[in-house]
């Protein structure tokens, strides 16, 4: 057996909060002082040995890491070219990459004596994980969720509910995930004294995207071992959904050291990215400040923050973490959009050819992976960062209709 | 300090006024109604108005709660927008409009509008300073110098959580006044005058000698009359607007508004 894989990619914070041009803390004064006091103590509590052992040891024994890394031969076969595995992280605790984040910032909270936690959810599956690691601690949780995303994701609403947590619908603007974030950020100014608010991807102001992004490299570290020794190879690209971005800078983290290795991002094309109904901000929008930083932004000529669709909860968002920005404008990764047909199909081809049902985000990743799989030779091998299992998306992929023949 | 922005001179110069509280009413541009933007302004001015702050709507207004947020909405579905809303600033100030005003809106609408060019444009249409709630002080240097070199005063708000280290960096930041917030919290009316918001006026005087206009929750005679000698002024938003929501005459509400806190 190989070493087990460090725990994660223990970088620097990024220089006065800046990937590039990107990122920044644009919030209100009231919330800034605890944004000093996360920059102070997040690092220093990542590296101490004692923080980090107690995490690994919640990992193994009641998350679950390491999650596999799976050759897919149906799927590989079905695309032709290049072989697809898969980064298992819907066989994580909770059923999405969403715990390793979770998990790791109420530790950070506990640790700082916040007694308190909150968090916002599109898919319910931060929320699902944030309320699940708060039961475990014994912290009150409220989750800020749109009403929209709470009729379509209602198996979560009602899992977070079992957990005890408190799930708050958010009825402002758009009712998704945006405005639960903005809610998530208003409640935080109200009580930040005793709060920790525990995001759910690499978003928001500095130091959060590296927070996030450092909690989930984990998935990119394991990955790149368990590629070594089980392919015998580095993958010719690592492919992920895009939300925020936080399983795709968890997987990318791993291999940003690697030149040889691609990385694709696939965000949310939804209806097609010629129109307004999309959440591709990498591939459609323009550098903007939300939610506390700049970055790549969906938003009209007057800078109005714009309403975004997808088929999948947890994409259906205008805003992107800034370090994916700044990797767009290096070229270091590339960004694509799939649409919701696409989406569904790949959902449905993964049920029938290898007997998982992929979340509708993670479909997103499996559409573009098959498409630069067959463009590739049998040797290489493409890495799917699979994010999450698709038992949420049951009833929205039931209304979207029947499975395709085949 | 020795050159001052103009429009930070003149701002000064009306939070100065004494001995009453300066009263500052918040307006938010196309609140209640598309052209109700120049009534209420003229409104808040014959009321008796030391300084107007007006407000530009965004989607996502974080410090907000939801009076505001609703108000933005509003004016969002009236199509109200940075240039539409300089030019009815330009329109009040054609009318007759003397109080000094800062135009307080999201840091975003005003980057995509470019930052200089804004400042420029505001400064233009009679803008005396602007506000970002946005925009901490670490953040807003390149903000304040594009204020300063179009003449317009900048304003940089404290919070009760600030250090005093994040209370001289926002002192350090702004030229007209400091903004104080009077709560842990969003916008919204509210009773009282918490002691968090006494015990940061206080340290907000120690570390400085530029005006503290206290905002957040305001909205009662009574909550201004206990400020009396404790901020050089006090702004009124979210009970403003409330009283604004059902007013067949927004100018005229908006007058008696502010004349009934004097
Ligand atoms: C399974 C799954 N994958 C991906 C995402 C998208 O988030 P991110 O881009 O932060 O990984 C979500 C969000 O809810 C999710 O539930």
């Amino acid at each position: 057996m190989a070493e087990p894989a460090p725990l994660m990619a223990l970088t620097a914070l990024p220089p006065r909060g800046r990937y590039g041009a990107y990122g920044g803390q644009y919030v209100p004064e009231t919330v800034m002082p605890a944004l000093d006091e996360l920059v102070r103590e997040a690092p220093r509590a990542l590296a101490d040995p004692a923080f980090q052992a107690e995490l690994v040891r919640l990992q193994a024994t009641y998350a679950g890491r390491p999650t596999p890394c799976y050759f897919a031969e149906r799927l590989t076969a079905h695309h032709g070219g290049a072989q697809l595995w898969l980064k298992r992280e819907d066989l994580l605790h909770t059923g999405a990459h969403k715990l390793n984040n979770a998990l790791g910032q109420v530790l950070l909270a506990r640790r700082m004596g916040k007694r308190r936690i909150i968090a916002e959810t599109g898919a319910g599956q931060h929320g699902l994980a944030t309320a699940t690691v708060c039961a475990r601690f014994d912290l009150p949780c409220v989750v800020y969720m749109g009403e929209e995303d709470m009729r379509r994701q209602a198996v979560n609403v009602y899992k977070m509910r079992l957990l005890g947590a408190t799930v708050t619908p958010v009825t402002s603007g758009t009712r998704t995930l945006k405005d639960a974030t903005s809610a998530a950020i208003r409640d935080w100014v109200t009580n930040v004294g005793d709060t920790h608010y525990v995001i759910g991807s690499a978003v928001g102001p500095h130091p959060y995207p590296w927070l996030v992004r450092t909690l989930q490299s984990v998935i990119g570290r394991e990955a790149r071992q368990q590629l070594l020794a089980q392919a015998g190879r580095l993958p010719h690209t690592v492919v992920a959904c895009v939300g925020g971005g936080s399983n795709a800078i968890g997987a990318f983290a791993g291999f940003l050291a690697d030149p040889e290795v691609s990385l694709l991002g696939v965000e949310a094309a939804g209806r097609g990215l010629d129109g307004p109904d999309n959440a591709a901000s990498l591939v459609a929008g323009r550098p903007g400040i939300l939610h506390g930083a700049y970055s790549y932004l969906l938003q009209d000529q007057d800078g109005q923050v714009l309403e975004t669709h997808s088929v999948s909860a947890g994409l259906d968002y205008p805003g992107v973490g800034p370090e994916h920005s700044a990797l767009r404008d290096s070229g270091r990764a590339r960004y694509v959009g799939v649409d919701d047909a696409q989406a569904l199909a790949a959902f449905h081809r993964c049920c029938r050819l290898e007997g998982i049902p992929p979340a509708l985000e993670t479909a997103h990743a499996l559409v573009a992976a098959g498409e630069l799989a067959a463009t590739l030779p049998p040797a290489a091998v493409v890495l799917v960062c699979f994010s999450g299992r698709g038992d949420k998306d049951i009833d929205t992929v039931r209304a979207a209709g029947e499975a395709p023949p085949g | 300090m020795s050159s001052l922005p103009p429009g930070a001179v003149r701002l000064q110069a009306a939070l100065a006024v004494g001995p009453a509280i300066a009263v500052v009413p918040y307006l938010m541009a196309g609140y209640p109604a598309a052209e109700a933007t120049v009534p209420c302004l003229l409104g808040a001015a014959a009321g008796g108005a030391a300084v107007v702050e007006l407000g530009f709507p965004f989607s996502d207004p974080l410090a907000d709660g939801p009076t505001i947020q609703h108000a933005g909405q509003v004016a969002l579905a009236q199509g109200m927008g940075v240039a539409r809303a300089l030019a009815q600033l330009r329109a009040a100030r054609a009318a007759g409009l003397t109080v000094p005003v800062v135009t307080m809106t999201y840091l975003n609408p005003i980057w995509q509008y470019g930052l200089e060019r804004y400042c420029q444009d505001a400064a233009a249409a009679g803008a005396d300073g602007l506000l970002i709630p946005d925009l901490p002080a670490d953040e807003a240097g390149p903000a304040a110098a594009a204020a300063t070199a179009s003449g317009l005063g900048f304003v940089a708000m404290v919070a009760p959580t600030s250090t005093p280290a994040r209370i001289a960096a926002a002192a350090a930041r702004a030229t007209a006044f400091l903004y104080c917030v009077a709560r842990t919290g969003v916008t919204g009316a509210g009773d009282g005058v918490p002691e968090e918001a006494l015990a940061l006026l206080g340290r907000v005087r120690a570390a400085s000698p530029l005006p503290r206009a206290l905002g957040f929750g305001l909205g009662h005679r009574d909550q201004l009359v206990a400020l009396q000698g404790r901020a050089e002024a006090a702004v009124v938003g979210s009970a403003l607007l409330e009283a604004l929501a059902e007013a067949p005459d927004p100018g005229v509400a908006t007058a008696r508004f502010v004349r009934r806190l004097r």
